[in-house]
Order: C-alpha cells, then sequence, then structure tokens
C-alpha cells in the first residue's frame, strides 16, 4: 500500500452501538487540497464517520491520523487544535450576538483580561471580506439569512482550526444562487490548501464542486473514487447497490385524454403574499410548480389548502363554488398537504409512526368516531407496506425514523384519508436516494390513479419526468404555465429568470 | 395477558406509592389499620384517599392542559369562587343542586375564559392563567364580601363528608371522574388530539385537527374539576373560606402531573398515573402527620420528592440507566 500523506486519515474504524454494527472496517482519506464528497443513504454510517474524525465518538476499532501520526481525540475541541473544523446543517451559532462574537466566541481577543471589543470587530471585518461579505460584524447573526450565517459558520470553523473543513450537508436549506455561492467559497478555501469534505444528497452538487467521492453503504466502505472518472448512474448505483428506477425522464404520453377538471382557481390571491393567479387542475394531472425559493411557491400551497386564508378570487370544486377557509375545509373536500418543513409542520416527533399516519384520517372522522388499535394497526400496516416504510415497529417514535421514511409517513397519512387531490411541498429535499425513488414512483402511481397533484421541487429534473404541466413562480407570481414541449429544464429555468415584461406563452 | 397487566402494574409510580406506605408503615405501625365505626370505614389509608382527592380531581383536569404544554395556574383560584358561589347561594336559600350547578358552571366559565386567552389570543398559558389566579380569589373574596361564609346545608356537607359504601365522597367522587375522564379521552379520539397538539400545533393544524376547540375544551375541563374540587372543600369545613380555599393546590396539581410522567414540555400523557401522582403526595403529607414528625418536615419532604422526581427525569438519568432498549431504524 502506498503511503499516501493524507491531512487526515481513518484506518479499519470500527463502531458498534449496542448489537448494530454502524462502521465496519472503514477506511478514509483526505487529502489536503482536494474537495472530498463523502456520501451514502441515511444510516449508511456518514454521520458516524464524521462525529469520529471530530471526536465527538471514540471507534472501537482502528485508528485516524493527522498528517501520519496517530492521534487519539476525546472531544471535539481537540479536534479542533488539531485543524478539523466543523459546519452542520443548522447553523450552530448565537443567532442573538452580534457577528463578530460568533466569529470569536471562546478565543476572543483580550487586552488587560477585557474582551478587546475593537480588535475584535476589525479582525472580524477582514475575515468577512475574504469570504465576500460585506456585513458589519457589529450587527446581530440572527437578522441575516440562513446563507450568511452558514458562511460565517465556515469563515469560524476555518479560522479556528485551518486545516480540514467538514461540512455535513451545508446546502439543505439554501437556494440555488446561495448554494452557488457557497460553492466559490468551498472552492477558494480549496486553492487555499485547505482539505475540505462535504456531505449531501444532492448529487449535482458533488458533481459541481468535488474532487473525489467515498460511498459508504451500511456501514461498511464500499469505494472511494475521483469523480472524473465516474457518471451520476455510477455513483446512485454504489450507493444503492442496484440500478435505480427512475434514472432518466419517464415521460408522460401527451395524447393520454384529460381527466375532468377537479379545481378551478380563479384569481385566487393573499394579500402581501401571492398575487392573484388562475389554475385549473384535471383529474389524473400533476402540475409541477418551479420557482426559486421565495418565490411564493410555499405560498400559494398554502392558501390552496386553506392554511392560510385567500382573501381575494374564488375556487370550484368539481363546478361548485365553495370556500377553503382552513385547512378543515380543504380535508372535508378530499384535499391533503404535505409541508416544506417536516420537522415545524409534518411530524408528531414524540408519537408513534402508527399514529402519525392514522391522525388526518382520525381527523376526518371527527372526536367521537375513533379507530381502534387494530383498525389503527391495519392502516399503519397497509401504508407501511405498500410505502415501504422502513421502521423498526409501527409503535415507535416517528422522530427515531431517517427524514425518508417520515416523508413516506406523512404521505401515508394523506393517501389513509382516501383524498383526490394532494400539495407535496418539496416531498424528496434532503432524503436519501431509495425514500426520493420510491415517492417518485408514489406520484406517478397516484397520477396514473386519477388523483389531481401538485408537486412543489427544486430538483427541475424531477419536476420534468413527473408534471404533466409546469407552473412557474416568480416573485410571488405564477408567470408561466408551461405544458407539451416546454415541459424542459431548459425552458423553465429561462422562464423562472425572465423579466416581467416578456412573458412566456 | 396476566404477564402484560403485571408489567403495566409495575410502573414507577405504583412502586413509588408503595414505598411510601411501606416508610409511612415502618414509622406508624398502625398505618394499615382499617376500622368499620358508624357505616364508614376509618384508617390512616383512608385519610390518604379522602385528603387527596381534591388535588387529584385537580390533577384529573391538568394533565389535559399540560398534554397541550399549557398549564392551568388559576385551579386553586377557581376552587376558592365555586365554593364561595355554593356557599353563598345556599345561604341565600337556594336549594343545593342549584348552588352545586351555579359553582359548576363558574367553573367552566373560567376554563373557558383561560382557554379562550390561550386558543384564540394565543397568550402563553402560564401567563393567561395567572390572570384569573390573582383575579379569581378577588372575585371570591367579593362574593363572600369577606367573611367566611359558613352553611349547614346537609348535601353540601354529605359531597364533602359523607360517604358511600363506606368510603369518602370525595375518593368517590374523584374515581368516578377518573373513569369519566379516562374514558372520555382514551375511547374517543380526544386523547391522541391532545397529544398531537401538545407535541406539534402547526402539524396538528395541517392535519385537520381544530386545535383551538381542543384548547377550549382541555382548560373548560380544568375548570369544571376545580370546580368540583372547590365544592368538595367547601363541605368539608362547611363553609367558604376566600382566603384559603385551594390555596397553593394548583402547585400540587402540577407536580401530581409531572409525578405520573406527564411532561410539561406537553405530548403523551396519563390520567390514572396523575391521580397516582397525587396520591403519593398525600401519602406523603398523611404519613408525616401521623408519624407524629412537626408537619414543617412536609415541606422540605415534597421538595426532596420533586428533586427526586427531575433527577429521574433529567437527560443525564436516562442516560445512565436506560429504561428502554433503545429502537432502531431495521436495516432492510
Amino acid at each position: 500500500m502506498p503511503d499516501e500523506q493524507y491531512a487526515l486519515e481513518a484506518r479499519g474504524i470500527v463502531k458498534i452501538f449496542g448489537n448494530h454494527v454502524a462502521l465496519d472496517a472503514v477506511d478514509f482519506g483526505l487529502r489536503a487540497g482536494e474537495v472530498h464528497a463523502l456520501l451514502g443513504e441515511n444510516g449508511a454510517g456518514k454521520s458516524t464517520l464524521i462525529k469520529i474524525l471530530t471526536g465527538a465518538y471514540q471507534p472501537d476499532g482502528g485508528q485516524v491520523l493527522a498528517d501520519g501520526q496517530p492521534v487519539h481525540m476525546d472531544n471535539p475541541q481537540q479536534a479542533q487544535t488539531l485543524g478539523i473544523g466543523t459546519v452542520y446543517q443548522e447553523v450552530n451559532l448565537l443567532p442573538n450576538r452580534s457577528v463578530a462574537e460568533n466569529l470569536f466566541l471562546g478565543h476572543q481577543p483580550t487586552r488587560f483580561g477585557l474582551v478587546d471589543r475593537r480588535k475584535m470587530e476589525r479582525e472580524s471585518r477582514d475575515i468577512l471580506k475574504r469570504y465576500g461579505l460585506e456585513i458589519d460584524p457589529t450587527s446581530e447573526l440572527g437578522a441575516y439569512s440562513v446563507a450568511v450565517q452558514q458562511i460565517v459558520a465556515i469563515a469560524r470553523a476555518v479560522e479556528l482550526s485551518g486545516k480540514v473543513l467538514i461540512l455535513d450537508e451545508p446546502t439543505a436549506s439554501l437556494d440555488r444562487y446561495e448554494v452557488e455561492r457557497l460553492f466559490e467559497i468551498i472552492r477558494d478555501l480549496k486553492a487555499r490548501g485547505l482539505a475540505v469534505v462535504f456531505i449531501t444528497h444532492f448529487l449535482d452538487q458533488v458533481f459541481a464542486v468535488a474532487d473525489r467521492v467515498t460511498i459508504l453503504r451500511n456501514g461498511k466502505l464500499i469505494e472511494t473514487r475521483a469523480l472524473d472518472a465516474m457518471s451520476r448512474t455510477d455513483v446512485v448505483r454504489l450507493m444503492l447497490g442496484k440500478d435505480v428506477a427512475f434514472s432518466g425522464a419517464t415521460g408522460v404520453e401527451d395524447a393520454r385524454p384529460m381527466g375532468d377538471i377537479l379545481l378551478d382557481f380563479s384569481q385566487y390571491g393573499r394579500k402581501r403574499s401571492v398575487h392573484p393567479f388562475n389554475l385549473t387542475i384535471h383529474k389524473g394531472e400533476v402540475i409541477g410548480v418551479a420557482g426559486l425559493l421565495g418565490s411564493g411557491r410555499t405560498e400559494m400551497a398554502r392558501i390552496m389548502f386553506g392554511a392560510d386564508a385567500a382573501d381575494e378570487g374564488e375556487v370550484a370544486i368539481a363546478g361548485v363554488r365553495t370556500t377553503i377557509a382552513r385547512p378543515t375545509d380543504a380535508i372535508r373536500h378530499g384535499f391533503g398537504f404535505c409541508p416544506e418543513d417536516r420537522k415545524a409542520e409534518g411530524i408528531f416527533g414524540e408519537l408513534s409512526v402508527r399514529e402519525n399516519i392514522i391522525i388526518a384520517l382520525q381527523g376526518k372522522l371527527g372526536w367521537f368516531s375513533a379507530l381502534n388499535r387494530d383498525e389503527q394497526m391495519e392502516i399503519a400496516g397497509r401504508f407501511g407496506e405498500s410505502m415501504d416504510i422502513r421502521a423498526a415497529s409501527l409503535d415507535m417514535p416517528i422522530k427515531l425514523l431517517s427524514g425518508g421514511n417520515q416523508q413516506k409517513v406523512i404521505l401515508s397519512r394523506w393517501l389513509a384519508t382516501d383524498p383526490a387531490f394532494l400539495i407535496l411541498d418539496e416531498p424528496t429535499r434532503g432524503i436519501d436516494v431509495g425514500a426520493h425513488a420510491e415517492i417518485v414512483r408514489t406520484i406517478n402511481r397516484l397520477r396514473d390513479e386519477g388523483m389531481a397533484l401538485v408537486v412543489i421541487s427544486s430538483e427541475l429534473d424531477e419536476v420534468v419526468a413527473y408534471s404533466t404541466r409546469i407552473v412557474v413562480m416568480r416573485d410571488r407570481e405564477m408567470v408561466a404555465e408551461l405544458n407539451g414541449e416546454n415541459i424542459n429544464p431548459g425552458v423553465i429555468v429561462q422562464a423562472i429568470a425572465n423579466h416581467h415584461d416578456e412573458e412566456l406563452a | 395477558m396476566t404477564r402484560r397487566l403485571l408489567s403495566r402494574l409495575a410502573n414507577p409510580q405504583l412502586l413509588a406509592l408503595l414505598g411510601v406506605l411501606l416508610i409511612n408503615w415502618l414509622l406508624f405501625p398502625n398505618f394499615f389499620r382499617i376500622t368499620w365505626q358508624d357505616g364508614r370505614l376509618f384508617g390512616s389509608l383512608i385519610d390518604v384517599l379522602n385528603r387527596g382527592a381534591p388535588v387529584a380531581i385537580l390533577a384529573i383536569g391538568m394533565v389535559g392542559v399540560i398534554a397541550t404544554k399549557g398549564v392551568d395556574l388559576s385551579v386553586g383560584a377557581v376552587m376558592a369562587m365555586a365554593g364561595a358561589v355554593a356557599a353563598t347561594l345556599v345561604v341565600a336559600g337556594y336549594p343545593a343542586p342549584v348552588a352545586v350547578a351555579a359553582a359548576l358552571a363558574v367553573g367552566l366559565a373560567c376554563g373557558l375564559w383561560n382557554g379562550f386567552l390561550v386558543a384564540v389570543l394565543d397568550i402563553q398559558p402560564i401567563v393567561a392563567t395567572l390572570v384569573l389566579m390573582v383575579a379569581g380569589r378577588g372575585i371570591a373574596q367579593l362574593i363572600t364580601e369577606g367573611f367566611i361564609v359558613t352553611f349547614t346545608d346537609p348535601v353540601l356537607i354529605f359531597i364533602g363528608t359523607g360517604s358511600f359504601l363506606g368510603f369518602p365522597m370525595a375518593a368517590v367522587i374523584a374515581l368516578a371522574l377518573l373513569v369519566l375522564v379516562t374514558l372520555l379521552v382514551r375511547k374517543t379520539a380526544l386523547g391522541l388530539f391532545i397529544e398531537a397538539v401538545g407535541v406539534n400545533r402547526a402539524a396538528a393544524s395541517l392535519a385537520g385537527i381544530r386545535s383551538r376547540m381542543l384548547l377550549l375544551y382541555v382548560y373548560g375541563q380544568s375548570g369544571v374539576c376545580a370546580a368540583i374540587a372547590g365544592i368538595i372543600v367547601a363541605g368539608d369545613i362547611r363553609g367558604a373560606d376566600a382566603n384559603n380555599a385551594g390555596l397553593w393546590l394548583e402547585l400540587d396539581a402540577i407536580l401530581a402531573v409531572v409525578i405520573g410522567g406527564t411532561s410539561l414540555l406537553g405530548g403523551r400523557f396519563s390520567v390514572p398515573l396523575a391521580v397516582l401522582g397525587a396520591l403519593i403526595i398525600q401519602a406523603m403529607n398523611t404519613g408525616i402527620l401521623v408519624s407524629g414528625f412537626p408537619p414543617e418536615f412536609n415541606l422540605i419532604v415534597k421538595a426532596a420528592l420533586i428533586f427526586l422526581v427531575l433527577i429521574i427525569q433529567s437527560p443525564l438519568a436516562s442516560r445512565i440507566m436506560p429504561t428502554r432498549m433503545p429502537v432502531r431504524e431495521a436495516s432492510k
């Protein structure tokens, strides 16, 4: 074995929780000046490996080497002194303190034992400039977008540690432009000789920024390879250990006859939220909604479902005018809604998978016609199987499931109510590839069964694959409706980017 | 089947109650002696049931509120108000059923008021119910015009001190309420909805649960329970004491709920375990009383118990002694 000099290396790492082998003799080598993607489905062992590399966990076997020297890290602080810094998906800084304080927290420059505020702010300004941020270091961090906070977190980690930077799903809550900006910073750090570990679910991003990739599956090392020799399909196949079904657009036959009109929103809108829009939705149709974060996609979904009441325009369901002022109205008419923020608005973390599945149906049935335990088990079991929900037991709290399985549970929750119309807001965001494929398959199946769906997604390839029509949102306004030939990523991007005066047909 | 029953009985609350009773027995050998006299049972154990009933009834109402991530600080004051209303009405010559109905209506109105503040105006529960905690006692004093209103109405006195099949009336009422509320929340979907709202109100609304109605319901229920406890306490002393009736009992009720394993962060709750919590508190009170320790010890022992419960529920403890097997996602 050639003794390559790695900035950070793991050799034969074993980690066992109870009787579950989380990592089984995993090797991982990180070179200075490279961006190294770490991939795997949820539960593959990525987080465990990262926690061992940063001293949060101790390995049960194998060793960690920094610059070729075996090191022992009892806690993340020691990792920091060895030059290893980590930035997590959720920014864990103090939003109510200033940017400068966040950058220097724990190692503030002092004078006569007191914090030298001026020096701290001066140095902060210099650091921020290097990361292309022209912000006031004395202002509160919480006032800035997640993207800016993320960059501050990276700046802090790099300035503190300076050799290895570990990014754990840093892009999950960023929009396209913010991601691009983050990548510029990553490339810059790479040029400065930093070793960067990059964990994400988005394959596009891996190919955009990473040099090499290490793939884990079920706690085992599958492959470490240079990315330029690999295709997307190679990566997905290695991650899943099988070929995926949704590769390439499935293509909806245009010749298929349209179903009856189910919903007709006309001049429907809400002040200071969404401009009035017109949208007719047929049975057996998937309307894809494209647009950047903050373009009004989610707001549109919320007023359709009555989560926020519309204050102008009208809606007709199967030709009958009606009012949808609150979710219960929508649900009575056979609507369902999977919100974007699964944790905050979707799951009931403490409650069981079973209760999470039946809750909307029970809500529809009301207080007094309670489903008994057997009925609940029957329903939950049926969806557990058909949606391939991977849970040790239907009675375990849903918060212990992976993001992808939680999403399948929420989808099942609505399918249990036998809906006619489903609104899915970013149903595949931040979930593993296997669950992703399952959800895309389900969308296709429901459409073919005659359900009407509105699906909001940032993944254009995906929207193109299952939509019969696509509407594009920009600046809280519906700016384009695409069908037929126009359903392709190029046209969508153009529609998103266009100015107001040159509308697309 | 029997094994499942056994494992359900072997919960920490029941073990704690047995432990407290055992200590009481060691300190006071006659603790478990029960005698039959004048058509009713007497003894320290019966005393625990009788004295523990008001807090148990408050806990039955409180547990639903706490499960929705709320708290009802006004129950002590509502007790005083209900007692004052019942007492003044019978003294003014109204029949006892009217007085009782009026007191219950006052309790319900108070609860709905709290529910309105929390559910509709979105005020934090601890602040919303603090309003009535302060104002309620004042209103009670206005009703009684600052006096202790004594009465001789046999029905009210029976509610406070009577017996049914030898058991004290207060305990019988508490048991009936326990059964009623448990059936109400577990045989309908109410319990599930209450837990859902407590765990994640935003998600509950999107799942089509009318969380406002539900909050009104739990606070209303708490108000009615407080009124029942207030009537019992008034009947017991044959008078309404606006200054002292139910004083600080809201804290005992909260403690009972917490001992019963319901988290102040909302979510999973159990009505029977909250009642067990109330009995544990009362068993300690009675134990100190009958064993001849000065009653000042009461507060210290209670503080020690709270401390113990907090330690058991702390994250550190759950790390050291994993009570449940860690559940893992099955890998296929």
